[in-house]
This record gives structure tokens, sequence and C-alpha cells, in this order.
């Protein structure tokens, strides 16, 4: 099939960056999105043009690194599905195709399509953790966990940080990815010493980083490849306020 | 170059008791004093740096993705084995030793492998401490499922995401200490070579991605835990991001690089769809647990699955291997795979494939629980290929997974390079000529968490001489190296992509090189790399500058690398004259086609000393010896 | 940015939802009550007049709720715009083209149904309760005062227009409110979406009633 992508491209950091129309033509449907990109930047590479870079490396959805906006949707608009997923047969011949970076005051664009997000790993490094130093392990077995709190706790530790909630929140709100993770920590016995504390230091560093506030519509729990959902912003807002009224001394 | 591999003697069982005891310490005042380079962030590096960090030490740690989190660790999926025995199905640390050491067709170091399977349950431990989400039982307990080369359920898993959910406790352990401040993170950051100083490693160069500054980082030891070469074949499991620039740049600078000829081929990974093909991904092992591996009986047979009655089909795992069926370990079943398509019985476009059916655990155990088993692996397979498995059976094709070969090191962990460590894939020690599935993660843990932090205090301690500092002139010169370097592939300026002579190389790799080798092919191979490498740095061109963001030009770096090491590899795998584990030469197999051992002549590891550019490499050799686990042809009929 | 951050929680984006949520749970009361009070008007002028003669009985209760009720709305709305502001400071840039994927219209449209809430709330003050802008006010004849003011269409169809809005508002506001106070439960959610639902239906619905009945010369 034969695609016009609009592209964004910008320089680095301080270059205002801009739209750029590019043909391409000849596309398998069985080609995976980034594959398709690939293509284009062979072609452009052959013609002299800088390529247009773009976040990806495992390229089978889980290590979180890729991620555009695709016609103005995270991920592109197949459900549960990382950028690196999303196959051309979700698109038809002579469509046009906006790609633009995640877009964040949190996530500066290094290049092109590349967006800096440490943002997530200052969250992480705040209070995302059990203190756990090596070797001070008791038996595996010796921690009960019942069944269906470890897969609650799977299924909110299943996030692979690729921010797509970020980039589909109006508010640039990075509160399913913080949830997400007070969540999976949180329904564990292991978690529970930390609880409290984790989330209020999560929280604050999450507002340091100039990501915007929740206002509960739901974008992101629809962009998340990982089907993250929202109720886990409800879980956390339930820890924050125990964490915020309770009397300590 | 000696090979002193320092293994303790004495009874297996008692080797690494009694070594961690005789084994000098840092004391805890002086530990941070010391500053550790790790390059690489995923289960070995990524342990490796938290629990330095946690010790005391001062850390750097380097990885090239944007976040530690993102290591390709991440998407290993199906589990960790560890001997816990929870199952009482007959575990043990020796069974463990004894099925690695079989699943690896001999050719791995016995104090090793038992080592690692010894601190295996101390691993499930810590992980569960930490807040690993593993799969639990009705009661609270952990739950365990079977993996290939093993008849004990033995693997503890977090759904389809073992890998991650282990990185991700890693990772979690590593951020605490980047904020306690312990440990400096440096993300986007690709290490281009080894600064090694009156024969210490004593730091490296890096290339700081964003602004493309290249940069010196001393310290008093190096580790380097940066995975496998799998992508020297192009297309292969690994993430598009993995390269062994790390490993070969240490090999150059003098660490020996063992068993490159080692290479892993997975049995399920979806086929490739066309030329426009990235990377391959992997259908978890844990598949074959349920899925039966069948082709038909016919030759070119076009028939749709469901139209090919019972008995015109061919489940040849279980047909040749009755014991351990479609459990077979990953060599073997993928050698299977090949012959039924040679045999021209494969399934698919272009006949590169064959059925892993999952009609008949459906009818048993019932579409729900299929898909709480495996629900996540059907849906990527579907998003993949557009076929839904629960109804049309997977195809499934061999494809290039993992790399057993690596940096040699001894019982420590250290390289032939004095302060040079390398973990995890990137060492060559535990899994011999054959990994057996779910054993990766838990070499890469317990190298980080279990073995290093021992073993490279006995190190520091005994560490003498002046602190040096970037201004030292091998600094100096190595930077300029390394500027030189890209100031050259930038002015190439020539017609062809970075990616076009990687997939040529890859090709050139997989075909003569892959699954099966012979002597003429191999021979192919040496004549045709050093032909593909000299057009390389005639006729590549890479756009841009160095100094910012450029992606053509980290490619090209790691294409120059691996151009070199496909040659060794290919070397190796031609002087290896012996068909063992995943390398499998076509000359010398059995009469039913398994790979057929020489131990009168190889039952040693092959470490490759770089002898400088356009000379060739010297083949040194390590003998091991099986005390504890005798010699035997494998079976696992 | 620093390693921690060392913001107080008390100061977090999330504490400030909280005050938010409960002044909008504070505003939602008020609106139910109000708007059950308002049913006496269907029982004729005695009723409904000595319901406001009541209300008005105790100065000082008067207007501790009056004072209470101004600080809760003025609270929801400085908190809000803080919020906004610093959520239209965390993507300056916005998207070529954003495609919603799950948010409603109700959740997408708080920013301008407050707002216009709001002006209508002044409106209703100076109309129904100040006079001021009312064509014929007593202070004494509540029902009067109702039929007299809705008698105007313009006037009737800017209230209903309002409580349109104001639907909205509730609605999403409503299961704002519990996600934000944490009060999901996924046992009862369905339960308890449908009861908010219904709360805020009925409170629309009989809040557009009254104009529609004076107009339709039910009420008169």
């Amino acid at each position: 099939m034969n695609l016009t992508l609009r592209v964004w491209r910008q320089k680095n950091r301080n270059d205002a960056g801009r739209f750029v129309t590019y043909e391409a033509p000849g596309i398998s449907p069985d080609m995976s999105f980034l594959e398709m990109l690939d293509i284009v930047n062979e072609r452009l590479i052959e013609k002299g043009e800088e390529p247009i870079a773009f976040d990806h490396d495992c390229r089978e959805g889980i290590c979180g690194m890729c991620g555009l906006v695709i016609n103005g949707v995270a991920h592109g608009q197949r459900r549960a599905t990382t950028t690196c997923q999303l196959h051309m047969r979700s698109f038809s011949d002579g469509n046009t195709i906006v790609i633009e970076p995640w877009r964040a005051t949190a996530f500066p664009i290094i290049k092109d399509l590349v967006v800096d997000r440490s943002a997530f790993d200052r969250i992480v490094s705040a209070g995302g953790f059990i203190s756990a130093p090596t070797g001070s392990a008791v038996d595996g077995n010796a921690i009960l966990v019942p069944k269906d709190d470890a897969e609650m706790a799977m299924d909110a530790a299943a996030c692979i940080g690729c921010a797509a909630c970020v980039a589909a929140c109006p508010n640039a709100s990075a509160m399913l990815f913080v949830s997400a993770k007070v969540s999976h920590l949180g329904h564990l016995p292991q978690g529970q010493p930390e609880r409290y504390d984790r989330v209020q230091k999560m929280i604050a560093q999450m507002d340091a980083e100039g990501f915007g506030a929740c206002t509960n519509i739901g974008e992101c729990e629809a962009a998340c490849p990982k089907e993250i959902k929202l109720l886990n912003i409800g879980r956390m807002n339930r820890d924050f306020i125990r964490a915020s009224t309770a009397a300590k001394g | 170059m000696e090979l002193k591999s320092k293994c303790p003697t004495g009874p297996i069982e008692q080797q690494w008791q009694k070594h961690k005891a005789e084994m000098k310490l840092v004391n805890p005042a002086n530990k941070r004093k010391y500053h550790i380079i790790i390059v690489g962030s995923g289960l070995a590096g990524g342990s490796a740096a938290a629990t330095l960090g946690e010790l005391g030490y001062n850390v750097s740690c380097f990885c090239y993705q944007d976040s530690a989190r993102r290591a390709h660790s991440i998407a290993a999926q199906g589990g960790i084995n560890a001997s816990k025995n929870y199952q009482n199905d007959g575990d043990s640390t020796y069974r463990l030793f004894y099925d690695t050491v079989k699943g690896g067709d001999f050719r791995a170091r016995e104090s090793n492998v038992y080592r690692l399977a010894e601190v295996s349950t101390n691993i499930i431990d810590q992980c569960v401490a930490q807040g690993v989400p593993f799969a639990r039982e009705y009661g609270g307990t952990l739950s365990n499922r079977s993996f290939g080369g093993a008849q004990v359920s033995r693997t503890f898993y977090a759904r389809g995401q073992t890998g991650q959910q282990l990185l991700l406790g890693a990772y979690q352990a590593l951020q605490r200490q980047v904020g306690l401040g312990q440990v400096k993170m440096y993300p986007r950051s690709e290490m281009i070579d080894l600064v090694v100083v009156d024969g210490r490693a004593r730091g490296i160069i890096t290339r700081d991605m964003v602004t493309g500054k290249i940069e010196s980082h001393v310290g008093d030891a190096v580790i380097l835990a940066t995975g496998g070469y799998g992508n020297v074949f192009y297309l292969s499991t690994n993430a598009k991001g993995c390269n062994a620039t790390a490993i070969w740049r240490a090999y150059r600078k003098g660490a020996g690089f063992a068993n490159p000829c080692y290479t892993q081929i997975h049995p399920t990974c979806i086929p490739v769809s066309g030329d426009h093909q990235s990377k391959l991904t992997l259908m978890s092992e844990s598949l074959r647990n349920d899925g039966r591996i069948w082709v038909p009986k016919k030759k070119g047979d076009t028939r749709k699955p469901d139209q090919i009655p019972e008995d015109e089909r061919d489940y040849y795992l279980e047909r040749k291997y009755p014991s351990y069926g479609n459990l077979a370990p990953r060599d073997i079943s993928s050698r299977a795979a090949k012959q039924a398509c040679d045999d021209g019985r494969g399934v698919g476009p272009g006949g590169l494939g064959v059925y892993l059916d999952f009609a008949d655990s459906i009818k048993r155990l019932g579409k729900k629980v299929i898909e709480e088993r495996y629900g996540n692996l059907f849906e990527m397979y579907e998003r993949i290929t557009d076929e839904d498995p629960y109804k049309v059976p997977m195809r499934i094709y061999p494809a290039i997974h993992y790399t057993m070969g690596g940096l040699w090191v001894d019982y420590n962990l250290m390289s032939t390079i004095p302060g040079l460590h390398v973990l995890g894939e990137a060492n060559f020690s535990d899994h011999g000529a054959n990994r057996l599935g779910a054993s990766a993660l838990m070499q890469g843990l317990a190298d980080g968490y279990f073995v290093i932090p021992y073993t490279i205090a006995d190190y520091l301690a005994q560490l003498k001489g002046p602190k040096i500092d970037t201004s030292h002139a091998e600094f100096k010169k190595a930077e300029a190296e390394a500027n030189e370097r890209i100031k050259r592939l930038l002015s190439i300026k020539g017609k062809r992509t970075v990616d076009s002579f990687h997939k040529q190389l890859g090709k050139v790799m997989w075909d003569k090189c892959g699954m099966a080798r012979t002597d003429a092919g191999l021979r192919e191979a040496l004549a045709l790399i050093p032909q593909i490498r000299e057009e390389f740095w005639k006729n590549v061109t890479v756009l841009g500058s160095g100094d910012e963001l450029n992606q053509s030009l980290e490619k090209a770096g790691r294409v120059a690398d691996f151009l070199e090491l496909g040659e060794l590899l290919c070397r190796d795998a031609l002087e290896r004259d012996e068909s063992c584990g995943g390398h499998f030469r076509e000359e010398h197999q059995t009469e039913d086609g398994e790979a057929l051992r020489n131990d009168e002549k190889f039952c040693h590891a092959a470490v490759w000393e770089f002898q400088g550019d356009g000379k060739p490499p010297k083949r040194n050799v390590e003998p091991l010896e099986f005390e504890f686990v005798h010699l035997q042809q494998r079976s696992y009929k | 940015m620093s390693a921690v951050a060392t913001v107080s929680p008390l100061s977090s984006s999330v504490a400030k939802k909280v005050v938010v949520a409960l002044t909008g749970l504070v505003l939602y009361g008020f609106v139910f009550v109000h708007m059950m009070g308002n049913l006496q008007l269907y029982a004729g002028p005695e009723k409904i007049n000595a319901y406001a003669k009541l209300l008005k009985a105790n100065p000082p209760i008067l207007w501790g709720a009056r004072l209470f009720l101004l600080a809760a709305a003025s609270i929801h709305i400085i908190l809000t715009i803080q919020l906004a502001l610093k959520n239209r400071a965390a993507r300056p840039v916005g998207y070529a083209g954003q495609a919603f994927q799950a948010a409603s219209f109700a959740s997408r449209t708080m920013i301008w149904s407050g707002p216009i809430i709001g002006f209508f709330i002044l409106f209703h003050l100076l109309h129904l309760t100040v006079g001021s802008v009312h064509p014929d006010f007593s202070h004494t004849d509540v029902y009067a005062n109702v039929v007299r003011g809705f008698q105007s269409a313009p006037v009737a169809g800017f209230y209903i227009l309002a409580m349109v809005l104001l639907g909205f508002h509730l609605q999403h506001g409503a299961f704002s409110l519990l996600q934000t106070l944490g009060l999901r439960f996924p046992k009862y959610e369905k339960q308890a979406k449908l009861l908010l639902g219904a709360i805020t239906f009925v409170i629309v619905a009989m809040n557009i009633s009254f104009p529609v009945a004076v107009l339709a010369g039910i009420v008169k």
C-alpha cells in the first residue's frame, strides 16, 4: 500500500520543530509500524537525507522504549498495543498518517520523535521499591501471598513504563504510571512496611517533575498497552489520604 | 594467555562455601573509597549495581537505553529455575547442577554450574522479598511450571513476563541506590572502549548518545554485563540495540573470548514474514508444556492444518524423544524442526515453519485455562501474524536467541584482564554448549546478587598501586582513538546504509554458521566476511554529525564490531571440529542425527586471544574436567 | 531536578484534588437538598413560602450555611484553577489533533461547564435570592418570585441550559469524586455508579421541571 506520512522533525531540544511530509509507497501490511519507518529511513539515507530518529528496542512490546502518537492516539488506534506491535494492516492504502512524539513538559524532546523520560526513573528512585537488601530475604514460601493478591499485584506490575499514559492525558499526568507501581507493591505483604511512605514520596516527585494532575477522564487507561486500570489511581488516592491523615509519632 | 580457572577443590557441594570463607573482604568503611564501573543494567548488571551500591561501594552504571529498566532481560518470558523442590518431585541442587551440565552437552565448568544451582534458591527468596509478583497457588505458596531439559517442575514464573518482573525488581533496587546517591546512573551512554593501565582494567570510554560527547570514566574495577552477541545474525530475538561492542572492545584490549560458536537457536519463534523483517519474536518455551509440535507426514502438503487428519501428522518430538517429548532441550528441538523443513514438510510461507498446536490442550483443559496460562503470548502472536492461535495452530520456526559463548572468566567471574569482570550472558561460564530454558535469568541474577559482591571484594582487597584519574595517558589515547573512529565512520560517505551491511552479514552468518555448520560453509563465510567488512569501511554512509543523537552512527559502530566478531565466530566453529549442544557440525552426527561430541579432542573451552588487526587470533584452551557428572552421550529419549 | 523531591504532601496535586472532591461533595449535597426543598413548589405557595420562612428564621444559622457554601465554592474554584494552570503547563505544545479514545463529553468539558455554572449561580442569586435582576421581586413570596421569574422564556431557557451543564458536571464530578477520594471498590462499582447517576438525573430533571412547569402553565 501507499501511504503519506506527516512526521514531526526537530533537530534538538531547542529547535522549534515542524511537520515534514514523506511519501511511503510499497508498504506491506505484514510490516510492523516501526519496520515501515525503517523502510522510510533507509530510503531517506539513500537520498542523502537524515533518517527520522525514534526510540525502540525490543520490538516485542515489553521494553517500553517505543512510543509514538499516531494520528492523535498514543501508540495508535489499536487497543492494548505498543507502537512496535502495531502492524500496517491496521491502515489502508492511501492513508495519511500523522506521527508525533510524546508531548509533555516533563519529557523534553531530544530529537525528532525521541523524548527524555528520565522523570519516571526519578519517581521510582523516590520510593517505587521495597527495601530488601540482598541476602536478607527469608524463604520464598515463608511469605504467603493469596493468589488474588498476587494476581492483582501482577496486573499492576505489568506496566512497561512507556509513558503512553502521560502522552494520552490532556494534562500530561503521570498518575497511572505512579499508581501502577503503588498498587503493585501495595497489594503484596512485602510492600506493607513502606506503603504509606512510598505513596507520598512518589507523588511528591511526580509533582516536582512537572506532570499535570488527574482529571479522571480515562484516556490513560485507553492508551495503556498493558491495560493498566484507572482503578489503580483510585487506590493510590486512598493510600495517599490515609498516609496524609495518619497521625505520626 | 594464562587461563587459571581458580576453581576451589574438594567436594563440589562445599566448594563455594570454602571459597567464600577464604576470600578477602573489604572493610565497610573502606568500601566507599572504591569506585566500580558497571556496564549494562539488565538482570546481571542491574542486580550487581544495586547490591554493590547497597554494600557501600561507589558505583557508576551505564546503559545505552533511556532507562535501566529497558535492558533486554525484560523480554524473557517463561521463567527462572531454582532447585527449591517445593513440588516435592525429587529436585535438588545436585539435580539442577546435573541437568545444566548435561543440557550444556558437557562443555561447562562443573564448579561454576554447581554454584549456580546452589544460589538459585537464594535468588527466589531475594526476588520475593523485593515484591516480584510470582505466580501463586491458592494456598499462597509459590507456583512452578516445567521447562525443557528437566523432568522436575522447578521453574518460577510471573505469567509470561518473568524477565520483566525480575528486572523491575532489580531496577527498583538499583533506583533506590540511585536515590541514595550510592549509584550514579548513566542512561543513553554507550561504552566504546575499555581502558587498561599497567595490565589492569581501570576504566571505560563512553559516548553520551544525546550530546555525542566522548567521556572517560575511571574506576578500581570494571564489570561488563552487556548481554550476548546474537545480533551478529541481524535477525534474532534480541532487542534491536543489543550489541557486542563492550565485550568486543575488551577482547581487543586483551580479554580472552571463549567459545564464540556456542549460539543458541530457540525452537519456538514466529517465522519470518518478509524482507522487511527487523527482528524475530520468541514464543516462550513454556508453551511447549501444553502445545504439541507437528508437521504433515506428506511432503509439500498444502492443506490447512485442520484438514490434515490425525494419522497424517508427524508429532516428531514425541516420536523421537518419548520421555521428554515436546519438552526436549532447545538445540535438539530446533534441529528437529530444521530437519522436518529440510525434508520438505515445513508449513507456512516458504515452508519454514512447524505447527505448535493447542487443540488437544484446549479440549482437555478448556480455553479458559489456556488463556490464563498463555493469554498474553497468544495475543502477541495474533498481533504479529493476524492468526488466532486458539483456532489455528501457531506456526513457529527456530531463531537465534542466546549466545553461550562470551568473554572467558575464572571462578571469580574475572576475565583474563585483571579487574575486568564479566557477568550474565556476556560471559561464557555456566551453560556450556547449550543453555536450558529458564536458566539465563537464574545466571544473570546469581552473578549479580550472589557471586560478584563476594569475588570483587577479593580483587579490590588485594589492589595495590596508586590511584589514577582520567588525565592518565591511556585515557587520553583511548579517547583520541574513539574520536578518530567516529570521524572515520562519518567521513566515508559511501553509498550503502549501515543496515544493508548488517543484513548482508546476518545472512552469511545464518546460512553458513546457523543451525547446521559444515567445514566448507564455514570456510566460505570466512572468505565472505572480510570482504563485507572491507566494503563497509569503504562504502558505508553515515549521515549527520557526531555531536548529537545519531542513531545511524550508533549502529555503524556496532555493526563494525559485529563484522569482526562474526569472523571469529565462524573461525571458532570451524576449529571446533565436533558437534556439541548448539554447535552442530553436519560432519559429526549420530545415525539419528544427534550431535556427536569428540571428547578426546574438544573437551575444553576454546579461548581466543586478539593478536592485532589483520593477524589471526590465537586459540588457547582451558581443559574441562568432569569429576562429578560423568561424560556421556546426551539422551532425551 | 533534584534526586528526591521535597514537597509537603498537603500541597501536592493529589491533596488539592482531594479538597476539590470534598468541596464538590458539599456542593453536590447542597444541590440535592436545594432541589428537594424546591419540590414544594408543587405543593402550592403556602408550603414553599413557609419553608423559605423557616430557612430564614435563624440568621446566624442561615449566614453560617451561606458562608460555608461560599467557602466551599470558592475553594473548589480556586484549587481547580490552580490545577488547571498546572495541567496547562504540563503540556504547553499540543498534538496536531488529539483523537480522544475514552474521555466522555462530560469529563472533557468540566473546565467549561464549571465556569458557566459559576456564572449561572451568580445570576441565580441575583435573580431569586437578592432579586436585583428580577422584574417583580418579593422578599416573602418565593412562590411568586419563581413563577414570575420563569415566565420570561430567555431566563427559563438559561436555567434549563445551566441545569443540563450541571448534569454533565455532576455526572463526571460524582465519578471523579469516588476516584479521588479512593472510594472506588470494584465489587460495588456498578451499584455506586447507578446510584450516583440516578441522583444526578433526579437533580437535573426536577430542576428543569420548575421552569418547564411554569412555562407550560402547570404552576401559576
